[in-house]
């Protein structure tokens, strides 16, 4: 099957980095990741979750210790048995204490993460696990992909079954509760599966930047949309463009992929920044910046006529 | 799509005395009482003013009233056009709506969100449009339909949240009136919509307000609340009240 796929590959794409293989298994895993980081980055913006998907990225660590300890090859399924336990934990803790949930995550990040270290460096033994820190998209093999496909699936899955819902939820809880919603439900699904996603992902993308990956697409449309849908469009397109033509360039670059990509999609977030605040090119940016003056006429205008 | 509502609207129209009851409700957390022992009678077409001082329980009562916290006691409702008691369907506006006012999320999405399955960043269908729009018509906020909720004015926010709120057409309506952030125009147009659905829809209306000057305008009854019910009657009664002079001193109450 994927013999298909790699020719095809190679021949829409005539260019030198195309003829290896590892290459094409990136691309091909950028496809699949970098749309669905994309799409799921836009409710942890909008819910303020940015610390907390970065915790759940360096507790990866811990997990990969606890694979070790119990001797696995592979420290997937540690790492994504920790993170979900993890990100449960904080969810159920931040509604039964009062504490501020920034202070919460802090707590369970830090810990998870010198928990971690500490495990993997006895003896020294460190570097060979620096490479979850970077991430190597190139060293990624075929049943991995399918694995990515199957983790995207679910999360087009829960947005297309339950993306109304976490849209209500995440604008008033009481709102939502009235219209029969079941908040914590949603709430736990919608964290256990951003575990998922970061954990899966996270050994390609490397741990130090994979919230970057997950944050920055969503921030970056943000600045130029105004309803959800375009929210989206533009957030899975910067995604996906940024995503391949960082891959490209690091091969050219010798650099790490994650990070590149990474890189570039700071610069679309720069970019739109600016676009937002030039008010000019996009023609969506027009109308709201009117709209927003002619509020700002009718506030001037109510608080004279109250005076 | 117009007509099909009419009939919808004339059906409740007909309803006539259905009522509800809050009986014996209380609400604690720990060992504070918030509220103790109260008991309302609401009858349909008729604005319940909810007024009382800060932390009287007020929102408290609306939020126990909806489920969302627990309580002692029971809210009944009694439907006459079939004489049975059963669960009211309940319209909500929360006092206020903390969200990120930079987020892309429009009117129109937020609407449909609440009324549809079909996920608002997939397809919004003409149909629902329309009736999106039909809706906020009757809060006169068509034309904030694809504006950005971050650029909503406090009434205008409050207004569409009362159109969301009449969506299904509530047997009881709850609103949970903002302290601050609503200007005066747009506390005295909202006032006169609500006031308009009351007998539009025959509605059951509980309205915490902070505002007696509206009061004394709009509502139909009055409950003055501080832990339990300390009095209630018409505007007139209430303010004249002992106790209502008390809570809100004789400036308030415009003597």
């Amino acid at each position: 099957m994927f013999e298909i796929i790699y020719n095809m590959l190679g021949q829409a794409l005539p260019f030198e980095w195309a003829r290896h293989i590892f290459m094409l298994n990136a691309l091909l895993a950028v496809l699949i990741i970098t749309p669905v980081f994309g799409i799921l980055g836009t409710m942890i913006v909008n819910n303020r979750m940015a610390f907390f998907s970065d915790a759940l990225g360096h507790s990866a660590l811990t997990g990969i210790a606890i694979g070790v300890i119990l001797g696995f090859r592979d420290p997937l399924w540690a790492m994504l048995l920790f993170s979900v336990l993890l990100a449960v934990t904080i969810t159920l803790v931040k509604s039964l204490l009062n504490a501020s949930t920034d202070t919460i995550i802090a707590v369970f990040s830090s810990t998870a993460v010198a928990l971690g270290i500490v495990i993997l460096s006895r003896g020294g033994g460190f570097n060979k696990y620096s490479r979850y820190l970077i991430g190597d998209i190139l060293g990624i093999a075929p049943h991995e992909l399918l694995m990515l496909a199957g983790v995207s699936l679910l999360v087009i899955l829960f947005w297309g079954f339950l993306f109304n819902s976490l849209l209500l939820v995440s604008i008033n809880s009481s709102l939502a509760r009235s219209r029969g919603i079941n908040i914590r439900l949603i709430e736990i699904i919608f964290c256990i599966l951003t575990a998922v996603v970061v954990t899966s992902a996270i050994q390609w993308v490397g741990l130090l930047i994979i919230n970057s990956l997950l944050v920055l697409p969503a921030a970056a449309a943000r600045n130029i949309t105004s309803n959800i849908r375009q929210y989206h469009l533009v957030s899975v397109a910067i995604a996906l463009v940024m995503g391949v033509t960082g891959l490209v360039l690091s091969y050219y670059w010798g650099s790490a992929a994650g990070a590149t990509i990474v890189l570039l999609t700071a610069a679309a977030f720069i970019s739109t920044l600016l676009l937002r605040h030039l008010g000019r090119a996009f023609s969506g940016v027009k109308n709201e910046g009117a709209q927003t003056q002619a509020l700002d006429e009718e506030i001037l205008h109510s608080r004279n006529s109250s005076l | 799509m117009h007509q099909h509502h009419s009939a919808d609207e004339s059906i409740k129209a007909t309803c006539g005395l259905c009522c509800t009851k809050v009986e014996n409700f209380g609400v604690a957390y720990g060992k504070s009482v918030i509220l103790d022992n109260v008991n309302l009678h609401i009858h349909c077409g008729e604005l319940t003013a909810l007024v009382g001082p800060n932390g009287a329980g007020k929102s408290t009562l609306l939020r126990a009233m909806l489920g969302e916290i627990p309580h002692t006691g029971e809210l009944r409702f009694l439907d006459n056009s079939d004489a049975r008691i059963r669960k009211p369907v309940i319209g909500y506006i929360p006092q206020r709506i903390e969200f990120d006012t930079g987020a892309p999320i429009s009117v129109m999405d937020l609407f449909s969100a609440s009324q549809t399955g079909i996920p608002v960043w997939f397809k919004h269908l003409r149909k629902l449009r329309e009736r999106i729009l039909y809706s906020l018509s009757r809060v006169q906020a068509e034309h904030l339909i694809d504006r950005r909720l971050g650029d909503l004015s406090g009434g205008e926010l409050q207004r569409f949240l009362l159109a969301l709120a009449l969506e299904p057409i509530p047997d009881l309506l709850l609103l949970d009136e903002p302290i601050w952030g609503v200007d005066r125009p747009g506390k005295t147009n909202f006032y006169r919509i609500v006031s308009d659905l009351r007998h539009q829809f025959d509605l059951s209306i509980i309205l915490v307000s902070h505002d007696l000057d509206m009061v004394l305008k709009h509502a139909d009854r009055v409950v003055l609340l501080n832990k339990t019910v300390q009095c209630s009657g018409t505007p007139e009664e209430v303010f004249s009240n002992q106790k209502a002079v008390q809570a809100f001193g004789t400036v308030w109450l415009g003597k």
